[in-house]
């Protein structure tokens, strides 16, 4: 089946069996393999993106649904190559270790915060509930969401946990 | 947070760098296996046994050969002639490359299909007919364990081994140990007190399935092998074994690995497998697990039952520890598999001198293999005794952390104070982590808020565990006791190894034997040579997990990587800074000992305006015609570390609960941690390993459960039935750390990937067995799920008993 979108400001056309899942089209017919899949049953979130301004499990979409959308995966994130908030977020405050579940989590982020500038700590857990890490206990998801949140509002991000060192 | 409390720090490095490898994989630019499509690649699916136990009768795969798009379907005669698995401990069944005449576990994989998509190839999968006559499985431990019924007909028992000390491998030592407890529980004025507890089964299941892309150049007669795997080398060596060939006609390659907790750390069949059908095909070929696949086919971890017995008197003097347990090897033996509760018969007595019986028999069932994940032994025999010291405890009357006290092994003891088996440990000094830990958590406030709670009705409780580790493995002796790597072709010591190189423009390249799965070796090692060498960190490249480049190392697992190939990377640092101070010596024209490395270069001691560059050095290095006569050119080094020892890191962990007494439901309130992994290189990197593995091991107390049914059905396919710890789940957590360094490794570093998680579950499930003391519960078995500890508040309510 024939189906366009906009992927990262780009215009995607393509031929699709009917039954691919969105999440096959990025990775597989247009190289954007930066969403990853974690489980068959859309419960980890490692494949999240961003559609029509929502996010989405792109496993959970055949990519016949999406067509005519506006989608933006992990490559697409970082402005003029400038790092989003997040992104940056998740460097400063050690968010991921081994980046699987990264780029979904990233987007869910930028997700929650479009909804909620000055979440809590219950409001971040809660908002990420739906993404599985497997590596970091979330803890430092958490400081990394924080992080963003005060940037994004134009604040100082709290302090880091960790003594700044001088190595 | 992660400040040294009540020691001074002695890290040889110990600061914050942030993640070198990060920039890729937070936009989404970091190469996984599956990411990879090469020209021609085929996909490969599985035909999976639905029965735990069954005779094969047919397999007809006219159907799915028929099929568009399916070049291949294999069965086990196909690959009868590459011989079993590798397996580092061939111990009990090695696990065959694809089920025969019979399947032994759920998931046994019986065919393969090759095609030219993934979804064609799970279609064919699924139009293979197999013909099956199912018979009865051996699922329940201790029914294996009385081999009322076999697992394998041509086996004479389902127990393998029993791992067994007292004093290590001396039956008169261990027979005089079990006299001395006897003797304990005659006399008058002791207590003995049992606990019987499952340590479930777990599923490791790291957020990247595993993938592997295999590709045969018949040209060359050389695979090229990506995998996600910790263990490039060894693949490389297995795969290499089981075809005849040279381990240079095999590359294997782990580019980033999305977590592994050391169910990355086999060689699998179907590793094997995909190597098979490129040779056979001629086109490179992928397999990539679903999770159904990653839950029902990859190793997994724990799976034992056992009774723990402690004796002592009624002033908290323990006077003996009794361990008697089942492990659950499942049907077949991977790579390490009854050796994983041999690593929990080191620390079978934890932290305590007492005497020890410490005893796990390992069976046979008609289940998945289980291997290492995160701990692997270690979190089983810390989960038994930190129970049954509690349980101790609460029966005399006497605060936990008094009665862990009056037994710690003393401190003067250190270095080398002898585990219950005889075996020297590192260093330690339990009473004074356990101090700080009950200092800074506030122990005393902790325990009157408690109180204060319970008073008010509700169900909250305290929970206390210590912990010691070992890691780092570590002996490279340990060759000697069959664990030699030889199977996999590669007769390796549990030895490191690092290579350093400064190239021409004063960068430094660095290579390492050992790869991660998101333990930072990239930034890590960067601190490592940038302390040596005085090159910033920005301008050292690490890389690792490609054998045709990397030297000889076996892996990241057992807390390891640091300690052992992170000190041999050390020394090739100091042999590269030995080469540059005599290169700078001779372009200052002074004496190599007066060289001093600095600001990025060298100079001569007291003359720091007459610098000289890395890049001038490294450049003089290159140019052998300008170097004094006798001098070799280049600047780099390898060096191989051998360590003498294991490390032993150790800890003390405070859990803090509440339990919902209508509903069951636990609420972990506060989490406090002080452990001790020796000198830090990375705070917020090794602050991070706590974190998860802390989650993990919450997450066997509170959620996970792998758990065969008693028909041999794994109702875990997903996360939906196999509950990961979710961001609602977890609190922040509290870290703290007292150090106190190895003295086996110049690093002065222990290792910390698997210390939360063996510190943890006993933590978490002390304290609600803590909260539900009141109503006279004294025991509730992991996961503690709501329905769960429900049951336990019921039954503890109408019979006013134990549950």
């Amino acid at each position: 089946m024939h189906v366009s979108l906009t992927v990262n400001g780009q215009r995607a056309v393509t031929d699709v069996e009917p039954r691919t899942l969105l999440v096959h089209l990025l990775r597989e017919e247009l190289g954007l393999t930066g969403t990853h899949v974690g489980c068959d049953t859309s419960y980890c979130g490692a494949c999240t993106v961003i559609l029509d301004g929502k996010t989405v499990k792109s496993c959970t979409m055949l990519a016949v649904q999406a067509q005519g959308a506006e989608v933006t995966t992990i490559e697409g994130l970082a402005a003029n190559g400038d790092l989003h908030p997040v992104q940056e977020g998740f460097w400063e405050r050690h968010g991921l270790q081994c980046g699987f579940c990264t780029p979904g989590m990233i987007m869910s982020a930028v997700g929650l915060l479009s909804e909620n500038g000055s979440p809590s700590e219950g409001e971040i857990r809660h908002g990420l509930e739906g993404n599985l890490c497997r590596c970091t206990g979330y803890h430092n998801i958490v400081r990394a969401v924080e992080y963003a949140a005060a940037k994004m509002r134009g604040e100082e991000p709290p302090a880091p946990e960790w003594e700044e060192g001088s190595a | 947070m992660g400040g040294g409390v009540g020691v001074s720090t002695t890290s040889v490095l110990g600061g914050v760098v942030k993640r070198r490898e990060d920039p890729a994989l937070i936009r989404g630019t970091g190469l996984y296996v599956d990411d990879l499509q090469l020209p021609g690649m085929l996909h490969v699916a599985f035909v999976r046994s639905p029965y735990a136990h069954a005779r094969v009768v047919s397999v007809d795969a006219s159907d799915a050969e028929a099929m568009d798009g399916v070049r291949a379907v294999y069965t086990a005669g196909d690959v009868a002639h590459l011989g079993d698995l590798v397996a580092q401990v061939p111990v009990g069944k090695v696990r065959p490359l694809l089920a025969g005449d019979k399947v032994n576990h759920l998931g046994e994989a019986v065919a393969m299909v090759v095609a030219d998509t993934r979804y064609g190839a799970r279609d064919a999968a699924d139009a293979v007919d197999v013909e099956y006559d199912p018979l009865d499985p051996v699922i329940d431990l201790k029914e294996a364990a009385s081999d009322a019924a076999l697992v394998h007909d041509d086996m004479e028992s389902n127990v393998l081994l029993a791992w067994e000390g007292g004093p290590w491998g001396d039956e008169e030592g261990i027979a005089a140990t079990q006299q001395t407890i006897a003797d304990a529980k005659a006399q008058d004025d002791t207590v003995s007190v049992s606990i019987e507890a499952v340590n479930q089964r777990l599923l490791p299941m790291p957020m990247e399935p595993r993938s592997v892309v295999a590709d045969w150049n018949v040209g060359y007669g050389r695979f090229t092998v990506h995998s996600s795997t910790q263990i490039a080398h060894a693949l490389a060596g297995g795969i290499a074994q089981t075809f005849g060939l040279s381990l240079t006609d095999v590359r294997c390659i782990a580019p980033e690995v999305g977590g592994g907790f050391g169910c990355k750390l086999n060689v699998y069949n179907d590793e094997i497998l995909v190597c098979f059908a490129s040779q056979q095909l001629g086109r490179p070929v992928k397999f990539t697990e679903t999770r159904r696949d990653a839950a029902g086919s990859t190793i997994h971890g724990r799976g034992w039952v056992a009774t723990a017995t402690i004796t002592g008197t009624r002033d908290g003097q323990i006077l003996g520890y009794e361990l008697d347990g089942i492990a659950d090897m499942g049907a077949y033996s991977q790579n390490f598999t009854v050796a994983i509760p041999f690593l929990g018969l080191f620390v079978g007595a934890g932290q305590y001198e007492f005497p020890t019986h410490w005893k796990v028999a390992c069976v046979h069932t008609h289940t998945m293999t289980t291997d290492a994940y995160r701990g692997a032994g270690r979190p089983e025999a810390a989960y038994y005794l930190e129970r049954a010291i509690d349980a101790f405890a609460r029966e005399i009357g006497v605060d936990p952390a008094d009665v862990r006290r009056k037994n710690f092994i003393p401190a003067e003891k250190f270095p080398g104070a002898a585990t219950h088996i005889g075996f020297p440990m590192d260093t330690g000094d339990y009473e004074t982590n356990l101090d700080a830990l009950l200092e800074t958590a506030g122990y005393e406030d902790l325990k009157a808020e408690r109180d204060r709670m319970r008073a008010e009705g509700r169900l909250v409780g305290l929970g206390l565990a210590t912990y010691v580790e070992v890691c780092g493995f570590g002996p490279s002796a340990l060759v000697d006791l069959g664990f030699s790597w030889a199977s996999y072709k590669i007769p390796s010591g549990f030895n490191g190894s690092g290579l350093v190189r400064v190239q021409a423009d004063g960068t430094a390249s660095v290579i390492i034997g050992t790869g991660p799965s998101g333990q930072g070796h990239q930034t890590t090692w960067a601190q490592i040579v940038s302390n040596q060498l005085g090159i910033p960190v920005e301008n050292i490249r690490v890389s690792h997990g490609d054998t045709a480049e990397s030297p000889l190392g076996i892996g990241t697992f057992g807390s390891r990587s640091a300690a052992v190939d992170g000190s041999a990377t050390y020394e090739a640092a100091n042999k590269v800074r030995s080469k540059a101070a005599d290169l700078a010596a001779h372009l200052l024209e002074a004496s190599a000992d007066d060289i001093v490395f600095a600001d990025g270069g060298a100079h001569v001691a007291g003359s720091p305006d007459q610098q000289v560059s890395w890049s001038d050095i490294a450049t003089l290095a290159y140019q052998p015609h300008r170097l004094p006569e006798g001098m070799e050119g280049g600047l780099e080094a390898h060096a191989v570390f051998s360590p003498g020892n294991a490390t032993w890191p150790f800890g003390s962990h405070l859990a803090l609960v509440e339990v919902d007494g209508d509903t069951g439901d636990v609420k972990l309130l506060r989490y406090i941690a002080m452990d001790d992994c020796g000198n830090v290189i990375n705070p917020m990197i090794v602050d991070g390993q706590i974190h998860g593995g802390l989650a993990q091991g919450i997450g066997q107390a509170m959620f996970e459960d792998g758990d065969y049914e008693a028909d041999g059905n794994l109702l875990k396919w997903s996360f939906v039935e196999y509950p990961l710890p979710t961001s609602a789940d977890l609190p922040s957590f509290e870290l703290h750390r007292t150090v106190t360094p190895t003295d086996i490794n110049p690093l002065g570093v222990k290792g910390i990937g698997e210390a939360g998680t063996i510190g943890s579950a006993q933590t978490v499930v002390n304290a609600v067995v803590d909260a539900l003391s009141p109503l006279g519960v004294t025991h509730v078995d992991m996961p503690l799920r709501p329905k769960r500890v429900w049951a336990a508040i019921q039954a503890a309510k109408t019979n006013g008993s134990v549950s």
